[in-house]
């Protein structure tokens, strides 16, 4: 099967769908690989290294003749024109926002699949491409913020004085957010963190920041693993916070986006006018109307002394990064979508990934999917609960309590007071074995039943009450017991003894 | 001589101190700290519990006998635990079974031909029952704990027994048992009972047998644990049978302990525990695993590539399995540990709780290995955090790292709790060849992108390691 690499035509569009880097790989699962002249040229990949692993350089026209075309920005209406007869497109479509764009795509038995719309799962992080591009954003926010900053991020003391370290509030944990954090901790600055959801604190914190929080309790994650709209009471204190917040820090980024959605404004125009002269905003949410309530898309504006940084094509500006992960995305998808590796693509519906990213199957709309319900967090959470208490799972039934009690009950009918007595002892004895047992640590089982051998055989106590006998065959018997039940005695325990010794810290 | 020193009432007193201190000995096995102490408690109650008994009312005669019983078998059992390897543990644990449910076949017997008391009535009846039950457990535990020693220590082969409709033999077996028992609790002379008695004698020695040798080599740690629970039922039977409330107190709790130790085993591989003990995998799967689609191939790595693995990970898991018992490898990495410890390579063991041949197994043999216990997780401790992992190196192990177990709902051993290796960064699996593990399931994971497979003797390429390391 032919695959076509597709120039990117959006305006200051540097980067690339695949780096040479991958090429061979993609030849491994046995397809050919075609792309324009000058493919990657502003990405700083060069023709040359193309052809030499192994892609084939040849005209548009011939490009659009391929069975698989790949790109990075969603499609033009021109190049949805020229998609026909099975062929198959993977790039970015953000079909929730573009409905008109989708509809268009209603033809020849086309299928798109759509590089957004892998689902969160751990299973296909390494073909979600939303999250390595949000890597680079992120990162790249910080070093715009650095170049519009007129200080050092880092603080020093230097013979001419102390240099404070800047302050950096970054809104949303996200990947971007934590990549932000990483950037701007390894420069220096001091930085803290708020996010909606509580349990990328320890991410945050990982990375060398402060987790802040607001006063109010509510969990801001949902179950496909981004953050949810929150209530009002908790806005407020978010905004009181943030308030707090601006007359302190020296740079802002903020990352908040609720998929589908306008992005929540969250820095207001009193905000930016509380923060100091020489302050910097980068808003990350400028594609979806923005955090801030000045951002505009693609600029910079100086709202008195405080710069607000509207850039959407942050990846593109590190273009051989973000070509380089994008296209190891796109190779983990084909990999996915080959699996017999003999340059034949295969969608299986039934494959959440593949069904998720399928936003046009054989010319019919196929978009919103199934949902799928993972978010890591959540399900790990439930987990460990289940682990905790595995004494409550195992009671899950109450038919069997019932039957037990009944049993006991009846027993107790019958049974003279004598057996009652050793029963209730009995019984009772079950329990604390239970209650007891389960506290024992697993890498302790072995010493465990090593010991409980050598208990078990108190049954000797049997054995030597018996021994005072005249019988003879009584006292054969119950002095062989004694003898090997003491073999058991001594050896349980000194064999227990030489194991605990070994565990050692 | 009479050394009747103690009365009913003070023999009564000590066995309370002595049941006591024997729930603090199991109470103390929580944590490694404690075990010690634990242990020296059930010295104490065991000697206390004896002491007790032969200076108690109910040992008239023979003192002499007695010390010497006990002096003799004391040291043979010395002598043993001086021996025993601690990689021959399952076997020894068997064997130890063995000889509770002897001992417990033994003490009944006597108590049947040379009864203690008169009972009338429905007292009589009951104690009927209890001795029939006592001698039944005793002896079940001991024949079973015999084939478990065989099939643990290679003398007979660890294949599953497959006799044709097996299931209706040991049921078949069982109402003769209920039979009999009933003939001996209504029987009216001693003939009549000492007949029901041998019959139930015999068979319950074949059940044993055929209950155990109808269950397959890595299901032994279920069955291990089941036998470690019936020999203190034993006890507790005949505890019940002479009426002391100790042998009925300890039995109770050592029965309680093997049966958790069952279910924690049982759990670890998502089965039931009738359909362990009904027989081994690979019966009605084989057919299953044979159709899986083709898997793609697997990338084999040398020895050079491996190190410069090594040194380029910051954190690496290692999942032992029997197979690294098998080569006695624990030492070997034991050694590379130190090294890469010094190195700033951090390692970690994860245990799956059926590694080895009886719970807890592993665990042993790293101990022994002087591997600290700190670094040695659980299974749960460690699955959520895979991403963190760069490399995880799998020694000896296969079912237990099966993907399939999560991914495939046809797999037969789907269901079932695995390490998820293939989470982290990259994973070594250390394997002969490429042979099936137990379960006779195909393992996927060796063919993930991020496997790395290395053929040989996981002892010999592990020493290899160390040279090319230093």
């Amino acid at each position: 099967m032919k695959i076509g690499v597709l120039k990117e035509i959006k305006d200051n569009e540097k980067r690339v769908a695949v780096t040479p880097g991958v090429i061979s790989k993609i030849k491994k699962l046995g397809y050919e690989i075609f792309l324009e002249h000058n493919l990657g040229i502003q990405a700083n990949f060069y023709n040359e290294q193309y052809v030499e692993s192994g892609a084939e350089i040849c005209s548009k026209e011939e490009i659009y003749k391929c069975d698989l075309l790949l790109k990075i920005n969603k499609p033009t209406h021109d190049e949805i024109n020229k998609l026909s007869n099975n062929q198959t497109l993977i790039s970015f479509f953000t079909p929730a926002l573009n409905p008109e764009l989708l509809k268009l795509c209603k033809k020849d038995n086309i299928n798109i699949m759509s590089m957004d719309s892998v689902p969160r799962i751990s299973r296909a992080q390494k073909m979600d491409a939303l999250s390595s591009m949000a890597n680079v954003a992120g990162s790249r926010a910080v070093i715009e913020a650095a170049h519009c900053f007129g200080r050092f991020f880092g603080g020093q003391i230097t013979a001419a004085g102390k240099i404070h370290p800047a302050k950096i509030l970054i809104i949303g944990a996200g990947v971007a957010g934590l990549s932000a954090i990483g950037t701007a901790s390894s420069l220096g600055a001091v930085v803290r963190a708020f996010d909606t959801r509580p349990e990328v604190k320890e991410q945050v914190e990982s990375l060398g920041a402060q987790f802040l929080t607001v006063s109010i309790d509510e969990d801001g994650s949902s179950k496909d693993g981004y953050a949810k709209v929150m209530s009002k009471e908790f806005i407020n204190a978010e905004m009181k916070l943030f308030k707090e917040q601006a007359e302190d820090v020296d740079v802002i980024i903020t990352t908040a986006l609720i998929p589908g959605k306008e992005a929540p404004k969250l820095i207001t125009r009193d905000m930016v006018e509380l923060m100091k002269p020489g302050s910097v905003i980068v808003d990350l949410a400028s594609q979806q109307g923005g955090n801030c309530e000045l951002c505009q898309q693609d600029q910079i504006v100086n709202h008195g002394g405080v710069k607000i940084i509207g850039f959407t094509d942050l990846p593109s500006r590190l273009p051989s990064q973000s070509s380089e992960l994008y296209a190891n995305n796109l190779f983990h998808i084909l990999d996915e979508l080959t699996p017999d590796k003999n340059g034949e693509i295969m969608i299986n519906m039934n494959d959440d990934v593949i069904r998720g990213m399928t936003i046009v199957r054989n010319g019919e709309i196929t978009y919103p999917p199934p949902k799928v319900e993972v978010s890591a967090a959540s399900k790990s959470k439930v987990e460990k609960k289940v682990i905790q208490k595995p004494s409550i799972e195992k009671k899950s039934s109450i038919i069997p309590g019932i039957l037990t009690l009944s049993l006991l009950f009846l027993v107790g009918a019958f049974a003279p007071a004598s057996f009652m007595n050793h029963f209730t002892v009995f019984v009772l004895s079950c329990f604390i074995g239970y209650m007891v047992i389960w506290n024992v640590t697993a890498s302790l089982h072995t010493p465990l039943m090593s010991v409980t051998n050598a208990v078990s055989s108190i049954i000797i106590i049997g054995a030597i009450t018996q021994i005072s006998t005249t019988d003879a065959l009584s006292l054969i018997l119950s002095g062989l017991a004694i003898f090997i039940a003491s073999i058991n005695i001594f050896g349980g325990f000194a064999v227990t003894k030489r194991m605990l010794g070994m565990f050692k810290k | 001589m009479n050394l009747e020193l103690l009365n009913l009432e003070s023999v009564r007193a000590l066995y309370i101190v002595s049941a006591v201190l024997f729930i603090l000995t199991l109470g103390g096995l929580s944590n490694q700290k404690s075990s010690m102490q634990g242990n020296m408690y059930g010295i104490v109650a065991m000697s206390i519990a004896i002491f007790a008994t032969v200076f108690g009312p109910q040992v008239s005669s023979n003192y002499g006998l007695l010390i010497l019983l006990l002096l003799l078998g004391g040291s043979i059992g010395l002598m043993l635990s001086k021996k025993v390897q601690m990689t021959e543990m399952p076997e020894l644990v068997a064997i130890l079974h063995s000889r509770v449910g002897l001992a417990a076949v033994l003490v009944g017997i006597v108590n049947f031909i040379n009864p203690i008391q008169e009972y009338f009535g429905i007292e009589k009846t009951i104690h009927s029952i209890e001795v029939y039950l006592g001698i039944f457990i005793g002896m079940v535990t001991f024949s079973g704990s015999i084939i478990a020693f065989g099939k643990l220590s290679g003398k007979i082969s660890g294949n599953p027994l497959a006799l044709p409709a097996k299931h209706y033999l040991n049921l078949i077996m069982l109402l003769i048992v209920i039979y009999y028992g009933n003939e001996f609790v209504s029987a009216s002379d001693i003939n009549n009972a000492t007949t029901s008695l041998t019959v139930m004698l015999i068979i319950s020695f074949i059940f044993g047998v055929h209950l155990v040798a109808a269950i397959g080599g890595a299901d032994m740690p279920v069955v291990v644990s089941m036998l470690n629970s019936y020999s203190g039922w034993a006890a507790s039977a005949t505890g019940f049978m002479l009426s002391n409330d100790l042998l009925i107190v300890v039995g109770a709790l050592v029965g309680s302990s093997g049966a958790i130790l069952s279910y924690i085993m049982c759990k670890a591989m998502n089965r039931s525990f009738i359909s362990v003990i009904a027989g081994g995998f690979g019966t009605e799967s084989s057919v299953v695993s044979s159709d899986i689609k083709e898997q793609g191939e697997v990338q084999a790595i040398e020895i050079e590539e491996f190190k410069t693995m090594i040194s380029l990970s910051k954190k690496i898991a290692i999942i032992p399995g029997y197979g690294m018992a098998v080569a006695q490898a624990q030492f070997v990495v034991s050694e590379i540990i130190s090294i890469l410890n010094k190195k700033d390579i951090k390692v970690l063991f994860v245990i799956h709780p059926v590694a080895g041949r009886m719970p807890g197994h592993m665990n042993v043999l790293l101990a022994e290995a002087q591997i600290p216990y700190d670094i040695v997780f659980e299974m749960d401790e460690v699955n959520d955090d895979f991403d963190n992992i760069d490399l995880s190196i799998v020694i000896g192990a296969n079912d237990i790292v099966n993907p399939s177990a999560l991914e495939d709902p046809n797999s037969p051993i789907a269901g079932m709790p695995v390490i998820e290796c293939w989470k982290g960064g990259h994973t070594v699996v250390m394997k002969r060849g490429m042979s099936t593990g137990y379960a006779g399931v195909e393992n996927p994971l060796f063919f993930k992108d991020n496997t790395r497979m290395l053929f040989g003797d996981a002892k010999e390429s592990l020493s290899q390691l160390l040279t090319l390391n230093n």
